[in-house]
Order: structure tokens, then C-alpha cells, then sequence
């Protein structure tokens, strides 16, 4: 076994030196790596990870969850790089976590208030779920207080915010129409202040980590667009990173499931892929860290759109894109012939070559018997 | 050292008009290629970017060329300096053979005004087969010139400049025997990365291997071909008992290759191609019979010391390396579906009129400088 590295479990000694504790130097170190690459940042960004994640105090997380189904903490809690247990351990300190935390009740209530009191301004608030604001917000309480209020109280606390999930985001699922709670995105309701959205059915919880290390490493929020998502994770099109892309651009599609295209790997378009309107990493990110093709197109399954606004939960689910439409023509594959073959003027100099040489060959060839038998 | 001399005669001969002319031909399709485009005199296309030029001019031309490099070996590396005599000769085909198949890269090239970048080093890519290519051939011509320089120098008055680049000449020699080594058996490994483009009769990872002994028979086949046709064109006693010598090694080479190749095909399993029938099949059992027939020619130390054998011998082993080259690179090769390639009028008459060059050069040369050893005329 290498030598094992100290996680910051004895802080309090003032060490900084990694030493013992469940983690190899080498795969903590690979990690960081890993992440500032995922983040866009050079490599040697890894290093001030490290050093970050190594400091003697760990950044408090608050996470509240509201109207959701946690699915975006199941699929945190399924992590590998880092383990679940590493990252609320190690990295980060979750003094608040409803799915998480041991305690219940009145304890969780004074847990949340005592955190929240010892790191004003200090702590990063991750919100799981929408917020339902009709009737003033009845529809999703804890603790006797509604979400809506529970969240006006603390944002105002916190230095970063965070909405994990696309009901986080912009409401989700729970604010497809009719809408009857009226459930808003944190971004709605939060206005004075940015508001990073890591959208998605559930979030990558790579997403999340990569987010908060950055957050914490730079002190300050990652590029975001528009809606408030980090670049490096919702820059691109699903479309423009899919592997499926070549069947798309050389027309092969699957028409229904199981037909021989959908059993070849082609393109789901036709069968109501939103990739071509979703900005996501998925296709690069994958999920569940179980290798290639572990994401919804590469299991045969088209993109929902989970990560956009307007079309997860919006768009029927089998309702072809408008916004880009497949090329009408493609590159010859074969069919017809191509390059040129034997021509009537290459073919006769060449057998003019051919005769000359084998002319003076059998003349040479003579010349020689004749020189040997008259020596 | 044997007493070396410029050998009597005219310069302009029939022959000499006639290769005159074929030049002349030449010429206008090279003019016609830099007005026009690769696309107005050649059949290149993006299935078959690598045609005649390559295929012919570089590929095999350089292997053709190998003469001087197999000669120094033997000499030099092994050596025996009985064969000195048939050094210079050789060398100065090996100089025309690669110095014309660096030219006729110019045409090959579509962008040949960038080609000057491959030998900043900043450029270089060092991890490229072609740029190892490129860089060799392209110091070996500049070696190659400078290892037969003191035949410039061999008369009265320059003694002092002979003396000094004579006192050099043992690293150029060194560089001379190491450089072809390494490309030759580089321009093998350009078609590894071919993969499945290249029949499973000739793809495999010995290819840079089978290029170096191949070329290196081929320079031993051309210096006895070269004597020999020389010997009769130009009327000058025949030199049989040294070449009879000299091919003796043939053979040994020959064994080495044939062992390797069938020996890879077996073992991969792909000698079953063989019976497939097809123009691939085909070329590789006349390919296979050109290397066997001198092998069992020379193998008898009979047959050697009669220079028609020999002359027989040493032709079939240049045309067999030659159709080597040509399968691996062109017939062996198939880009795709419907993919077609065959030189046209012009490619044809552009590599033929280096070949005239060629030959022009070596006449010239031979009849000014001391190459040839000399001979009292019977």
C-alpha cells in the first residue's frame, strides 16, 4: 500500500502534511487534478485544490431540501470520486442535511440555527427542490415554517448559493403546467443576489463538487450564463458532445425502439432527442462512474432535456426538435466509383515501359551467353 | 585502392538524344503541373494521395538506389575491401537515384512551397514516420555528395582540398551506412498505420524489417544488374568473378526474408489470402516467385560464376523488391469501397523523364569523373 494521506481529520493538530486516513496521497492529488480539469482550469490549479481542500477548516454546507424527490442527493450519495462519506467527512462540512443527518426533529432545527448563527456570511447554502409560493407557500413546510419563508431567512446568510436540481433552478417538474403549487426556482424569488443553478434530473453531483472546490479555491463563482449555470458545465450543446453525432450528420436514425438503427447505436433525433436544445456535459460527465456510455442517449434512451428550461418537463417526450433539422444530403459512403483507374494512355506507355525493358533485358541476356561462350 | 578513371566515349549518343527528349516530354507536364494543380496531370486522388511518384520515384526508386548503401556495408561495416572498385559506381547511382527522388517529391506535394518547414526544428514533429523520412533522405543526398566529392577532386592541381576532405570522409561513410537504415525501414512503418487499408499479405508489424533487407538486396541486386548492363551498353570487359563474389550474399538475405515473411503469415494466420484468386493474390505469387527464382539461382556456385545467370538473377531481385514496394503501397492497398487508382499519361511521363535524368547524369558522370574502374580494352 502507498502511504496513506492524512485527510483533515486532525486538523486541530495544525498539521498540514497529509498523513493517514482512508485516502492515498496520489488519488487525493489525482483527484484535484481531475477536477480543476473538468473546471477548465490549468493543471496546475489541481495544487490549490489540494491545498484548499487540506486547510484546517472545511466550508460549511447547509442543504435544505424543499419541494423534490432528493434525487439529486441519491445520486450525490453514489459519487465515487469522492466517496460520499469522503466528501461531507473530509471536504466539506453538511452541518444541515435533512436525508443525511442523523438527527430529527427539534435536534435538526437547532443544528440548522446553530450553523447558521456560528457561519453568517460563511457557509454555502445548497437548496434541493422548488419553492412553492401559492397561498404564501403552504403547499411544503418543515418545522411549522414554510419554504418559502425558511429560505428568505437564510439566503440572506449565506456567501454562496447554490440550486442544486433542476426544481431548484427554475421549479422543475413541479412548476410544469397547470402549476398548481406555484413552485418557483431559487433564482425567482432570490433576485438581489447571483444565484448558481446546476439543473439537471438529477444534477451531476460532479457538477456540484466541481462548483463549490472552485468557490472555495478562487473565492469567487465559476463563469456562469445567463441562468445562472457554470460554463464548463452547461457551455456546450448534448448535441455538439454526443457520440452519436455521426449518425446524425450521416443520416442514420433510429425510427422506433428496437429497430435495427436503435440496436446499430444511431442517432435518436427522430425519436425526440432534445440534445440539440440542451446545454449539459452529460455525454462527457457521464453518470454513476460505471464507464462509457453511462448516460441517458447512450443507454438508447433520447434526452429529455432535464437541464433546459422550457423543455424538460415541457416538451413532449417524444417531439422531434425544431430548432435544428438533419442535412437533406450526405457524403458518399462508396456506391459510385471514385478517383480514376486505367486510361487508355497510362495503360499503353506503361506497356511501352514494360516491352522496352524486357527488350533490352533479353538483348543484354544474349549479349552475355555469347561473351561466355566465346571466352 | 584500384586506379579509377573517366571512362572514353561521347557524351551525346542516340541513347542519349533519346533520354534527351523523354526529358524534354517530362518537363512540359511539369510545367503543366505547377501552372494547373496535381489534378491536371495525375489520378491522385483522396483515396490514393500516394501514386506513381511516391509509390515509383521515392519508395522504390530510393530502395533501387540502395547500391551505395549495401556497398558500404560490405566495405566498410564487413569490411571486405575487395569490392572497392564497385563502390564509387554504386554511390554515385544511389546520389541520382535519391537526389531525383527528392525532386519529384515537389510535384507529388500539393503545397510544395511549405515544404522548407520541415526542417526548422521548431516545426518538427518529431514523432511523425514521415518527418523521420523526410529529414533522413534529406541528409543523406547532402551525405551522399559530400562521400563522392573527391571524385571532383581527383586530377592534378587539387591534391591539398582531396587530402583534406579525405581526412573527414570516415564520418560521412559512417553516416552513409546509418541514415539509409533508418529510412529505409522507416518508409516501411508509413504503411503500418494503413491498418486494415493494407491486405493481410503484406500488413504486419515486420514491414519496417522486410523494407530494410528488401532494400538492402536491392542495392546488392542493382550494383551486379548496373555492371552488367553497363558492362555490355558501354562495351567494357565484364567484372563476373567479383559480382559472382559479391552475390553470394544474396542468398543469405533472401532466407532472412522469406523466413520472416512466411513465418509472420503462418502465424497470423492470414496465408489462407493466398488462395483468394484476386489481382492481390495474384501479384503476390509473382512477387514471391521473382524473390524465389534468384534465390535458387544463386544458391548454386555454378550458376553464379555465368553472368547471364547472375544478370538473370539481379534483375528479378530489383523487379521483386520493386512489385514489393508497389503491392504494399498500391495493390495491397485499398482505400474503400470503389476506389480506383492507375497513373495517368502524364504521371507516367513525369517519372520516366526523371528516370532519364537519371541516367543522363550517371552518363555524364562516368565519362567526366573518375567512377569506373580502369580497364585495358581487349
Amino acid at each position: 500500500m502507498p502511504k496513506v494521506f492524512n485527510t483533515l481529520s486532525n486538523q486541530g493538530q495544525g498539521e498540514k502534511s497529509p498523513e493517514i486516513k482512508g485516502i492515498a496521497r496520489r488519488d487525493f492529488l489525482k483527484f484535484c487534478t481531475i477536477t480543476a480539469a473538468s473546471l477548465g482550469l490549468p493543471l496546475n490549479m489541481g495544487q490549490a485544490i489540494a491545498d484548499t481542500i487540506t486547510s484546517k477548516k472545511r466550508p460549511p454546507v447547509i442543504w435544505v431540501h424543499f419541494q423534490e424527490c432528493t434525487g439529486c442527493t441519491e445520486s450525490l450519495l453514489r459519487g465515487t470520486h469522492p466517496t460520499i462519506e469522503h466528501l461531507i467527512l473530509d471536504l466539506i462540512s453538511l452541518d444541515y442535511s435533512e436525508t443525511l443527518m442523523a438527527a430529527a426533529g427539534h435536534q435538526a432545527e437547532a443544528a440548522l440555527h446553530k450553523s447558521i448563527k456560528e457561519n453568517e456570511g460563511k457557509f454555502i447554502l445548497v437548496v434541493e427542490g422548488s419553492i412553492p409560493t401559492k397561498d404564501n407557500g403552504v403547499y411544503c413546510k418543515i418545522g411549522g415554517k414554510t419554504a418559502l419563508s425558511i429560505l428568505e431567512d437564510i439566503a440572506p446568510k449565506a456567501a454562496a448559493i447554490v440550486a442544486i436540481g433542476s426544481c431548484a433552478s427554475w421549479g422543475g417538474l413541479q412548476s410544469s403546467k397547470p402549476n398548481p403549487t406555484g413552485a418557483k426556482g431559487v433564482p425567482e424569488i432570490i433576485t438581489d443576489r447571483p444565484v448558481i443553478t446546476l439543473p439537471g434530473c438529477p444534477a451531476s453531483p460532479y457538477n456540484l463538487l466541481s462548483t463549490v472546490l472552485y468557490y472555495l479555491t478562487l473565492k469567487k463563482l465559476p463563469q456562469l450564463d445567463d441562468k445562472g449555470r457554470p460554463k464548463f458545465a452547461y457551455g456546450t450543446l448534448i448535441h455538439d458532445n454526443c457520440e452519436r453525432r455521426p449518425h446524425f450528420d450521416a443520416g442514420r436514425f433510429a425510427l422506433k425502439y428496437g429497430d435495427e438503427g436503435h440496436r446499430q447505436g444511431w442517432c435518436l433525433f427522430q425519436l425526440g432527442c432534445k440534445g440539440p436544445e440542451t446545454h449539459a456535459n452529460c455525454p462527457v460527465q457521464l453518470f454513476g462512474d460505471v464507464g462509457s456510455n453511462a448516460w441517458p442517449v447512450g443507454t438508447g434512451h433520447p434526452c429529455f432535456g432535464c437541464t433546459e428550461k422550457g423543455i424538460g418537463f415541457e416538451k413532449p417526450l417524444h417531439q422531434t426538435v425544431d430548432s435544428v433539422t438533419p442535412p437533406l444530403t450526405y457524403p458518399k459512403v462508396g456506391g459510385t466509383q471514385q478517383g480514376k483507374g486505367m486510361n487508355a494512355g497510362g495503360a499503353a506507355i506503361a506497356g511501352v515501359v514494360a516491352g522496352a525493358a524486357l527488350t533490352a533485358g533479353i538483348k543484354v541476356t544474349k549479349a552475355l551467353k555469347e561473351e561466355e561462350t566465346n571466352s | 585502392m584500384s586506379e579509377l578513371k573517366p571512362i572514353k566515349g561521347k557524351i551525346f549518343t542516340l541513347p542519349f538524344f533519346i533520354l534527351l527528349i523523354l526529358s524534354a516530354i517530362a518537363l512540359v507536364f511539369i510545367i503543366k503541373r505547377f501552372m494547373y494543380g496535381l489534378g491536371a496531370v495525375s489520378n491522385l486522388s483522396d483515396g490514393y494521395p500516394w501514386g506513381m511518384w511516391i509509390v515509383y520515384d521515392v519508395v522504390t526508386g530510393t530502395a533501387i538506389a540502395c547500391g551505395g548503401y549495401a556497398m558500404a556495408i560490405l566495405v566498410y561495416v564487413f569490411n571486405k575491401g575487395q569490392y572497392h572498385p564497385l563502390v564509387r559506381s554504386a554511390l554515385l547511382a544511389s546520389m541520382f537515384g535519391y537526389t531525383l527522388a527528392s525532386v519529384s517529391i515537389f510535384f507529388d506535394v500539393g503545397r510544395y512551397w511549405q515544404m522548407y518547414n520541415i526542417f526548422l526544428p521548431w516545426y518538427s514533429n518529431t514523432n511523425s514516420v514521415m518527418f523521420e523520412v523526410a529529414a533522413c533522405i534529406a541528409t543523406y543526398i547532402l551525405i551522399m555528395w559530400l562521400e563522392f566529392s573527391p571524385a571532383f577532386f581527383e586530377k592534378p592541381g587539387s591534391e591539398k582540398t582531396l587530402k583534406k576532405i579525405n581526412s573527414v570522409m570516415f564520418i560521412f561513410i559512417a553516416l552513409g551506412v546509418l541514415l539509409p537504415t533508418m529510412h529505409q525501414s522507416s518508409l516501411g512503418s508509413l504503411m503500418i498505420i494503413a491498418g486494415d487499408k493494407l491486405s493481410g499479405l503484406w500488413q504486419t508489424g515486420f514491414l519496417p524489417l522486410l523494407f530494410l533487407i528488401s532494400a538492402i538486396m536491392m542495392g546488392f541486386g542493382m550494383v551486379i544488374f548496373e555492371s552488367l548492363f553497363s558492362s555490355v551498353t558501354l562495351k567494357r570487359p565484364l567484372e563476373t568473378p567479383l559480382l559472382a563474389k559479391l552475390s553470394g550474399v544474396i542468398p543469405k538475405l533472401l532466407i532472412a526474408f522469406l523466413i520472416i515473411r512466411f513465418g509472420d503469415l503462418i502465424f497470423k494466420g492470414k496465408l489462407g489470402l493466398l488462395f483468394n484468386f484476386n489481382l492481390q493474390s495474384l501479384m503476390f505469387i509473382i512477387e514471391n516467385l521473382l524473390f524465389i527464382y534468384p534465390l535458387i539461382i544463386l544458391s548454386s556456385q555454378e550458376k553464379r560464376n555465368q553472368s547471364k545467370c547472375l544478370f538473370l538473377s539481379a534483375a528479378s531481385l530489383v523487379l521483386a523488391g520493386s512489385v514489393y514496394r508497389f503491392d504494399t503501397f498500391l495493390i495491397g492497398f485499398s482505400p474503400g469501397v470503389n476506389w480506383h487508382y492507375f497513373p495517368s499519361f502524364a504521371e507516367i511521363m513525369i517519372t520516366i523523364g526523371i528516370i532519364s535524368v537519371e541516367i543522363m547524369a550517371y552518363l555524364i558522370f562516368i565519362k567526366t569523373l573518375p567512377v569506373l574502374p580502369d580497364v585495358k580494352h581487349a
